[in-house]
């Protein structure tokens, strides 16, 4: 029997990622989903690939764990090498962007869509890749629901300066974040940052959303 | 070779008269005309350390590396032909990621050199092949294990050593060896014992120039086979060479 397109099973939702003066960040929440089931908490989605490069997916989980492993492989191969070259943020995206492809093709797609981030010769680097293989690179790229909802915000913040600080961005992730749990039924409160600076890489959190939900009492009309 | 060898060493399939296979320890000569290299297992990690002969003055510097990585946790060292070692340590590299994708973790070292011995030993068995002429030292360090260095030879055979030679100069590198109380040191104290080894058995009449490499996996390094740090090679070169002079002072 051939299938004309899988479906996801487990899955996390949005991903958003924003460039500042000199790093990126990359913000998920730490959700598994079973259809509407919030089935698996406290799961990162943000993965580091080195001291370069980090990435973020949303989608299909299992599809992000068989991806994961076929990239850290690849960071292994790079080390095995030791001719001082490694895997770039660039390299990365370009190279999910040619497997997502490649499956879409197949009508068997990776049900995923990724953010890769992190410092490309030494400039800030944000891409963004969706199961049909399209992506594009900007300062601040968003998946699922965070298309709609944070990245206005994002590109908000982005548009305005020529650049923000990491503490402008970091207070502008948590704002997204705590607006997609407000509005996306499978976000979680928890979420984790990937960050990549000249220091290196580090994934950071998990941090709690910050909700305020006093104002509950006041909303009329939904009941 | 021997008269009665003759007509036995054509092929790796043919035993001679007297039991030998002949093929396989040409391919040990072959190694025994490289460079030499040396392993020493300390209590918290596994050094290498290499001589690598420079045969013309128009290589780049840092060209045709003997120390490998085969995987983050596997350091290895080679002697013999270069491209035949390459080889092998493709085979390892692809051997630990096999691994590594089945169990989802590193090849326990143990493991990972009965397989490249197993691949090694097949090249032995065959008249349509030749042994390869090369030999392997492979170290490792985990926090279950301790530290782990074995040797592989062109015939196959792997065993475990406290510190172990090969190349050109194993014979007097063996004995220089020896004086070290190996299991008392730490991978920091014996780099520079490594260093001075290949320093003392290099030959400067028959071969020049040198490269020296140095790389270790140990506690310290968290479990990773790395290349040292350039101070502590340059550290580790500057006692080597003071005590090949002090030496050259007292005779």
């Amino acid at each position: 029997m051939k299938y004309h397109t899988q479906s996801p099973a487990s899955t996390g939702t949005s991903v958003i990622g924003i460039t500042f003066n000199d790093g990126v960040l990359i913000a998920s929440d730490d959700l598994v989903s079973y259809g509407t089931l919030a089935r698996y908490r406290n799961i990162p989605r943000v993965l580091k690939v080195n001291e370069q490069t980090v990435v973020g997916c949303g989608g299909d989980f299992a599809d992000f764990q068989h991806l994961s492993k076929i990239i850290e492989q690849k960071q292994i191969d790079e080390e095995a090498n030791n001719d001082g070259f490694t895997l770039t943020p660039k390299a990365l995206h370009s190279w999910i962007t040619r497997v997502l492809y490649n499956r879409r093709s197949k009508f068997d797609p990776f049900w995923n869509t990724w953010v890769v981030g992190g410092l490309q010769d030494g400039k800030p680097f944000l891409g963004y890749v969706d199961m049909l293989g399209t992506a594009f690179v900007d300062r601040a790229v968003a998946t699922g629901y965070g298309e709609m909802i944070a990245k206005p915000l994002l590109w908000e913040a982005v548009e305005k300066k020529e650049s923000i600080t990491e503490e402008e961005a970091k207070d502008l992730i948590a704002k997204c974040m705590s607006l997609l749990f407000c509005r996306d039924s499978r976000a979680f409160p928890k979420y984790r940052i990937a960050k990549v600076t000249k220091d290196g890489s580090v994934i950071e959190g998990p941090f709690e959303v910050n909700v305020d939900w006093s104002i509950a009492a006041h909303v009329q009309g939904y009941e | 070779m021997s008269a009665i060898g003759t007509g036995y060493d054509l092929s790796a399939s043919q035993f001679s008269p007297d039991g030998r296979v002949f093929q396989v320890e040409y391919a040990q000569k072959a190694v025994e005309n490289s460079g030499t290299a040396i392993a020493l297992r300390a209590k918290d990690g596994v050094v290498f350390a290499v001589e690598k002969l420079v045969t013309s003055k128009l290589y780049e510097t840092g060209a045709n590396k003997r120390i490998f990585n085969i995987d983050r946790h596997i350091g290895c060292a080679v002697a013999g032909l270069l491209a035949d070692a390459r080889a092998i340590v493709n085979v390892a590299n692809d051997e630990a990621k096999d691994y590594r994708s089945q169990y989802g973790t590193e090849i326990p070292l143990k493991y990972l050199k009965d397989r490249v011995a197993m691949y090694m030993h097949a090249y032995t068995l065959y008249s349509a092949l030749r042994p390869f002429g090369a030999s392997l030292l492979l170290g490792s360090w985990d926090k279950f294990e301790g530290p782990q260095l074995y040797c592989l030879d062109p015939s196959g055979l792997s065993y475990g050593y406290f510190g172990i030679s090969i190349g050109k100069a194993k014979q007097s590198a063996k004995t220089e060896i020896e004086k070290i109380s190996l299991k008392d040191k730490t991978c920091s104290e014996l780099i520079k014992e490594a260093a001075k080894i290949i320093y003392i058995v290099h030959d400067e009449i028959k071969d020049k120039s040198f490269e020296l490499e140095l790389s270790w996996v140990s506690e310290a390094t968290n479990g990773r086979h790395e290349c040292v740090p350039q101070e502590v090679f340059d550290e580790a070169e500057k006692f080597a060479k003071d005590a090949l002079k002090h030496d050259s002072d007292s005779d």
